[in-house]
């Protein structure tokens, strides 16, 4: 979003809520990223709440007995590592950025 | 306890902000969000977050937002309040609006500590959250009120001169609490369900709440990014930082006391408290685990449990 001088709102007020959200800060990842293994993962969610970043997602798409499944958002992800820190049952590996995942 | 998988899947919050990975106050927000019970209303302190939340020509927020100074942050949320009362009197708009005030330690401790005195002695009904990172951390690690003892940061550097930071934190709870309000809490991103409740309850008070929660701050203490949730945690198991509700001037621990953890423990993962394990540094360390083991101590004896 680039605006000129004549364009820009009065005081700064923005008018477009959560707007950040299309800025990338993916690409501040520098080595690795998380990836969830949708087996082991027992969807307690503990992941999707303590993401600073709001980057591990809630879809909902069946996955064996379950009715969720939890997805990386790789655009907005800091590679942090918190998830896979915090993983109670090790679901979540950081993984090297180069790797290719589906 | 409400269960995380239960919680609003609505994101109040919005990602591509700039706060650094493993932002702790970045959680600490969005969690707080998730407690939100209707129209709400944030005014956020200088700090961390207001700065990297809202880089024009972006914003991170989905509610209304207002930015205030440091020094002023309940000012304005109290006169806030007031417009959305006249509002109502003359019949612009109707229902309830919940106005949550966010500063940092910096914004709390320091530098609008007045404000928040007055706010909280005119009864007004809006939340405050102190996200606590125990320094100035947008402008570089400064020292602030709620540095702990020993700690090294710019302008108190841990060297032959000074050990860290000389003196403790402030008991910002009781100060809040000394003002008679109905419902004062710490927590910790730690302990997320218990905060998450925590702001709830602080919500549906009638009248001023304060809600001071322990943000860990990778960049400032040194920490790995991947530990923020695992210091927040360890923080209150080493018992530097308990948890507890003060309702109604009666205090009650939210964790069952328990043995504490050994402070080295806590220390060993972070750079800001590194030079404390070094043997010429050992009185330093002793008198802070006196320190900490009086404080819990007294909390506990204030909630009325039992010294484990």
């Amino acid at each position: 979003m680039k605006l000129g001088w004549r364009e820009m709102p009065i005081a700064g007020v923005m008018f477009q809520p959560g707007s950040s959200a299309e800025y990338k800060t993916g690409d501040w990842r520098i080595e690795k990223k998380p990836l969830i293994d949708q087996e082991r993962c027992i969807r307690c969610m503990i992941c999707w709440l303590i993401c600073p970043d709001v980057a591990i997602e809630r879809v909902q798409k069946p996955y064996k007995n379950y009715q969720e499944s939890l997805k990386e958002d790789y655009y907005h992800c800091k590679g942090c590592g918190i998830c896979a820190a915090e993983c109670p049952v090790d679901a979540i590996e950081m993984v090297e950025e180069s790797r290719v995942v589906p | 306890m409400v269960a995380p998988k239960d919680l609003p899947l609505q994101e109040l919050y919005a990602p591509g902000h700039r706060l650094c990975a493993g932002c702790g106050p970045s959680i600490s927000v969005r969690m707080a969000l998730k407690a939100a019970r209707g129209p709400t209303v944030v005014v956020n302190s200088t700090g961390c977050v207001e700065v990297s939340t809202t880089i024009f020509p972006y914003t991170a927020w989905r509610i209304p937002w207002v930015h205030a100074l440091f020094e002023n942050t309940p000012a304005v949320a109290s006169g806030l309040e007031y417009a959305y009362e006249a509002l109502e009197k003359r019949g612009a708009r109707k229902g309830k609006v919940d106005i949550i005030a966010l500063g940092g330690d910096g914004g709390t401790f320091d530098i609008g500590i007045q404000a928040l005195s007055g706010m909280l002695e005119r009864g007004h009904d809006i939340v405050y959250i102190c996200y606590d990172n125990e320094a100035y951390m947008n402008t570089g690690i400064q020292r602030s009120g709620a540095t702990p003892r020993g700690a090294a940061t710019t302008t108190s550097p841990a060297g032959k001169v000074i050990p860290g930071k000389r003196g403790g934190k402030k008991d910002l709870a009781a100060i809040c609490a000394g003002h008679g309000i109905k419902y004062t809490a710490t927590a910790s991103i730690g302990f997320f369900t218990d905060y998450i409740d925590k702001v709830r309850k602080a919500i549906e008070v009638d009248g001023p709440a304060v809600v001071h929660v322990l943000a860990p701050c990778p960049l400032g203490w040194r920490s790995s990014p991947a530990d923020t949730i695992k210091l927040a945690k360890m923080a209150v198991q080493t018992g530097i930082f308990p948890i507890y509700e003060v309702v109604d001037g009666k205090y009650r621990m939210s964790l069952k006391p328990g043995k504490l953890l050994p402070v080295e423990e806590y220390f060993k993962l972070q750079g800001r408290f590194s030079h404390l394990l070094r043997p010429e540094f050992k009185e330093e360390l002793e008198e802070i685990n006196r320190e900490i083991e009086g404080n819990y101590r007294r909390i506990l004896g204030l909630a009325g449990e039992q010294v484990a």
